[in-house]
């Protein structure tokens, strides 16, 4: 029985069990900043050594064309030459194949081809970068060379790697891409039937404008995804840190050449193994910076439509 | 618009035509690339392939070593990236109130998903290698993959809870539950083929990278297997990586077997979660 003299009790009850498991998820969802405090601390940690190394000054890092840490020599461009050339290739590939497809898929594909494509595209994406690699140096490099003839083209190169790359990062543009056309109010392609143009005209003209900026995040992100990639280029693109924006020609990216030092005997503390930490420093500004624009661009886009 | 409409009819027809084109241009050459290494694999596999040891500075035998390692690191990303990716999850979709610690969380989130793998890979010889001493090892490697597999798996579960219909929290709150037991019993119920699958595309991913185990849990070679996480092992996508840059003379057909049995690995893990999302969409009754 309820004693009815005593007022009934509705305030809530502490619950010490319910209590600690949210303290538990709280911190398991806080980790990801730690997370990234401790990137930036482990990474700046060693590429101060560097900097602070006498052999080294700034000045030198961010404008000699030389990289040849054996005698000294540490110049970034050497390094930064090659991954801008092949992220150029990467995205010249990328970017009209990679829309195409998107526009195809969000704005004329039957469902039947679109429930075929788009699982495709997506089991594709899963493709681990290294077998991308082995193909670029197995497959595409002796086509191009059979079409350049060998004296103009080496074994490694950049046009090889950049191509694969391009293929690589083709599902992420063109799925990015579909998500911002798919995203455009249906009010806009009918307004555009309603004034009589066609589905095409429609989907050029009045759905891509009005989704560009999620495209310009896409492509953002697809730059930012070449930057960093490392398997194709150290597999593919030569172990040789040259100057040199000539895609014929090998050359070392920022990436490929932090995978080429694993594979010696690398000695913790030496000027070398710092250094890396200031490579993969710029590469973590690097792809910060384009991460952040992207985001800063599709919420500009969200502002629109709201 | 003054051309007629029979012209803007076949500029339709030409502009989706290309675009059709194109988009068979897109899938084509990746396609092309799995067709490629499935023929030339083939041939390269067998049972002494699977099982054995590689001998003739590797030219030679099999490839079990990296195909255990490649388990192990899968299963050791698994043991930490999992737990700690779902309660992420579970707190951002159920819990997280609308303020700067959560903004700020969602920030690093998707900022750590777009970091370089190869980055991972020195942060990991930094922190676990180095600072912890725990050397290069695979427990080193699966923390290193554990921490870049976490954006995917937090993202894809939150996806998953925050699809399951607000309804059945209110019945299950309204009948006497706590918010804990609402989302152990029915929430998670609910959610579990949309984390399950974005958590073995989380591992998939894993699985196939060569990068950030470069420096914190990769072995040119071995010939046992490793018997604590403490050991360095072989792993599948770096003897790929090994054989094809840094071993002269390597029979070719080895190398394309490696390349197919790291792909029938990874797209197996694939076509597993797909098929998990397919039965649950069309089981599902909400």
């Amino acid at each position: 029985m309820v004693n009815m003299n005593r007022p009934l009790d509705l305030r809530k009850k502490p619950r010490i069990g319910e209590s600690a498991i949210q303290a538990l998820l709280f911190f398991a969802g806080i980790l990801s900043v730690f997370t990234t405090l401790a990137i930036v601390f482990v990474l700046g940690k060693e590429a101060l050594l560097f900097f602070n190394d006498p052999e080294v000054t700034l000045a030198e890092f961010f404008t000699s064309t030389k990289w040849a840490p054996a005698i000294g020599d540490f110049g970034i461009w050497a390094l930064v030459s090659a991954t801008l050339t092949t992220s150029a290739i990467a995205i010249l590939v990328a970017v009209p194949l990679g829309m195409s497809a998107a526009i195809y898929l969000s704005e004329y594909a039957s469902p039947r081809a679109r429930s075929i494509l788009k699982p495709l595209l997506e089991i594709l994406a899963g493709i681990p970068t290294v077998v991308y690699g082995y193909f670029a140096l197995l497959f595409v490099t002796p086509i191009l060379r059979s079409l350049t003839g060998e004296d103009n083209l080496g074994v490694y190169n950049m046009l090889s790697a950049g191509l694969v790359m391009g293929i690589m990062i083709l599902p992420l543009i063109s799925s990015m891409s579909e998500d911002a056309l798919s995203a455009v109010p249906r009010s806009l392609r009918e307004a555009a039937y309603a004034m009589g143009a066609t589905p095409f005209e429609a989907s050029v003209q009045v759905v891509l404008p009005a989704a560009l900026s999620g495209i310009g995040a896409a492509v953002i992100v697809g730059i930012s995804r070449a930057v960093g990639e490392t398997m194709i280029v150290a597999v593919a693109s030569g172990a040789t840190s040259e100057f040199t924006f000539n895609p014929l020609q090998a050359a070392e990216t920022m990436t490929a050449h932090i995978a080429r030092i694993s594979g010696g005997d690398l000695s913790y503390n030496s000027i070398d193994y710092n250094s890396l930490f200031a490579i993969a420093l710029m590469l973590f500004l690097v792809t910060l910076v384009l991460n952040l624009v992207s985001q800063w661009v599709v919420a500009k886009f969200r502002e629109q439509y709201e | 618009m003054k051309s007629s409409s029979s012209t803007r009819n076949l500029l339709q027809r030409l502009g989706f035509g290309a675009m059709t084109l194109m988009t068979l241009a897109t899938v084509a050459p990746i396609v092309a690339v799995v067709i490629y290494i499935l023929s030339k694999g083939g041939s390269a596999i067998s049972w002494e392939f699977l099982t054995g040891f590689p001998h003739d500075g590797m030219r030679a035998g099999g490839i079990l070593p990296a195909i255990v390692g490649t388990l192990y690191l899968t299963l050791g990303t698994a043991l930490f990236s999992v737990p700690l990716g779902v309660a992420a999850a579970i707190y951002l979709a159920e819990y997280a109130p609308d303020n700067k610690w959560t903004r700020l969380i969602r920030i690093a989130i998707i900022n750590l998903a777009g970091i370089p793998s190869v980055v991972y890979g020195l942060f990991g010889l930094g922190l676990f290698v180095i600072f912890l001493n725990f050397g290069t090892s695979i427990l080193a490697a699966s923390l290193t993959l554990s921490i870049m597999t976490l954006p995917v798996i937090i993202s894809t579960s939150e996806e998953a809870l925050r699809a399951v219909p607000q309804a059945f929290r209110t019945v299950s709150i309204s009948v006497g539950a706590t918010r804990w037991q609402t989302i152990r019993r029915i929430v998670l119920k609910e959610a579990l083929p949309g984390i399950l699958t974005g958590v073995i595309l989380g591992l998939e991913r894993a699985a196939g990278e060569t990068a950030p185990i470069l420096f914190t849990g990769a072995a040119f070679f071995l010939p046992r297997l490793p018997n604590s996480p403490f050991d360095a092992t072989m792993a599948v996508p770096y003897h790929l990586f090994v054989i094809s840059t840094q071993v002269p003379e390597m029979p070719i057909q080895i190398q394309y077997g490696t390349a197919l049995v790291l792909l029938i690995f990874v797209l197996g893990m694939n076509l597993t979660a797909t098929v998990i999302r397919s039965r649950a969409r069309a089981k599902r009754q909400w």
